[in-house]
């Protein structure tokens, strides 16, 4: 594995499959009487946030304590500095307390890239979500959650997630989860199809490892699991569609589509869900629905990471990456 | 099991010192032994620790019941997060941790190993165990014992005593892993400086 995990498409399918695996036992730590591991006692990780953030801060710094890691919570609001300059300070703050690892957040894409290869700290980032470009521990968490539920837990294990077929639908354009789930489902094995209307459909999506298509009725009865998107207001500067009853209509999951996908088929959601725009109420509380899970799942993941990126004097061996251009 | 039980470094052709028939009378004597000292082991739990102490568990514990006409529970007790070695080397992969249904409070758990050696795989085991719950005791079963303990821990049931050098490698084959029953007995070609 690399030392950073800055983006879903620097994992290969053996540095994937290895998370997934580890993070399936980190999943049995939460059902013990002590939810707690050794592992990284007397390691410092700083959760570095310079974006609000609910579930991602939650689950990174639950995971932290459950293997013993000392934390540091730092949030960056409204920071009037440059970004360049006040991440560098903020790095060389960090790096002077000695911290072992970074987890950031950050609106600026690029941010934790700078992080990790400026040479202003030594210690490996973790990129928690950066504007509309990466968020790899959310597509992990995805892909563990697929995972789970299409295989299993136990025959699960050292599998990816070959021909299975994975739709995400909605605002692509500014989804950092849709731009690392394509990465990584890419990476083990699986069909994408993004689902969109053509003005949140990305310009170069050509060159993505995917399909797209406009007619979310027609992918539906095609696919194993369907991810929905919330539309990004905060990132949107013009208007992608005329109304969200139009938007709803078209591109919004309720129990008559639900109905149409295979029984077996997963209806996702990265959260924060916008009940009545993307997804009904009736879909969100289905049982298909594995909004929930996924929360859990992030923290065994994220336990995952942690552990491989530090649990030793180096990342976990994988094997070395193939070129593939 | 201990780290440098299982050594990969370049060796010497290994000579086996136990064949399969030798295994299987010393596990059929301990699980023997077991009953005894556990009075029907009623309430034993084996725990066997991957890699191999998984399969000499089950062994055991296929024993145990054609004796006493009882299923013992079974299971596996990864330490790789307690070891206090982590950080000499890359992060390891994970093994499996599977605790029988049953659980292990107030119960005899019986940790299972292929080779005891530093006993620092045990004293990892027994902190992973007080995460999980509280048994009413704990024991200690390997198949070979080769000495140079570096804690104050000691096997309850041990299969072969072994009197080993620090130059020499123990290393346990299972059918289950490896395609035949044996224990070989290599040389190092490197100095045992700093080995544990």
């Amino acid at each position: 594995m690399k030392r950073h995990l800055i983006s879903a498409a620097d994992l290969t399918r053996d540095d994937a499959v290895l998370i997934l695996d580890t993070a399936e036992e980190m999943a049995r730590v939460a059902d013990r009487p002590i939810k707690k591991l050794p592992t990284l006692r007397g390691r410092t990780v700083c959760n570095l946030f310079f974006e609000d953030s609910t579930r991602t801060r939650i689950s990174f710094e639950a995971a932290e304590k459950r293997l013993s890691a000392d934390v540091i919570n730092f949030a960056a609001k409204g920071s009037s500095v440059s970004k360049g300059e006040s991440l560098k300070d903020t790095a060389q703050t960090l790096e002077a307390m000695g911290v072992d690892a970074v987890v950031i957040r950050h609106s600026a894409s690029g941010a934790p890239y700078r992080l990790a290869t400026s040479g202003w700290i030594d210690a490996p980032v973790i990129n928690a979500g950066d504007g509309t470009h990466q968020h790899p521990t959310q597509a992990l968490l995805d892909a563990f959650t697929m995972r789970r539920r299409l295989i299993g837990p136990d025959a699960g294990l050292g599998q990816d997630l070959a021909g299975r077929r994975i739709t995400l639908v909605g605002d692509v354009l500014h989804s950092r989860v849709a731009r690392s789930n394509v990465d990584l489902l890419h990476t083990l094995g699986a069909e994408v199809t993004l689902v969109a209307p053509p003005t949140l459909v990305p310009v170069g999506v050509e060159n993505w490892p995917c399909e797209v298509s406009y007619d979310l009725d027609a992918v539906l009865p095609k696919s194993d699991a369907v991810m929905m998107l919330r539309v990004q207001r905060e990132r949107m500067n013009a208007a992608f569609f005329p109304t969200e009853r139009e938007y709803s209509r078209r591109y919004g999951l309720d129990g008559e589509r639900m109905a149409r996908m295979p029984g077996h088929a997963l209806v996702m959601h990265p959260g924060p869900m916008v009940r009545g725009m993307e997804i009904t109420a009736e879909v969100a509380d289905s049982d298909r629905c594995t909004v929930v899970e996924q929360v859990a799942n992030g923290v065994s993941i994220r336990m995952a990471v942690l552990y491989l990126l530090l649990g030793g004097n180096e990342p976990a061996l994988t094997h070395p990456r193939t070129e593939e251009k | 099991m201990d780290a440098s039980s299982s050594d990969t470094t370049a060796q010497l052709p290994a000579r086996p010192v136990l064949e399969g028939p030798d295994i299987a009378r010393m596990l059929t004597r301990i699980a023997h032994e077991i009953v005894e000292r556990a009075k029907g082991a009623d309430d034993v739990v084996l725990l066997g620790i991957p890699t191999r102490g998984v399969f000499l568990a089950r062994r055991l514990a296929a024993k145990l019941e054609e004796i006493t006409g009882r299923a013992v529970p079974v299971g596996s007790l990864d330490i790789t997060m307690y070891r206090d070695d982590l950080r000499l080397g890359p992060a390891r992969t994970l093994a499996r941790t599977d605790i029988p249904a049953e659980g292990i409070e107030g119960r005899v758990v019986l940790l299972v190993d292929d080779v005891l050696f530093s006993g620092r795989t045990i004293r990892a085991a027994l902190d992973a165990l007080g995460d999980i719950g509280r048994p009413r005791a704990v024991q200690l079963a390997v198949l070979v014992d080769r000495g140079h303990r570096e804690l104050p821990i000691r096997a309850d049931y041990v299969g072969k005593n072994l009197p080993t050098s620090l130059r020499e490698t123990v290393k346990v084959q299972l059918t289950e892993e490896d395609g035949r029953d044996a224990v070989l007995l290599g040389v190092k070609h490197t100095a045992p400086a700093g080995e544990r």
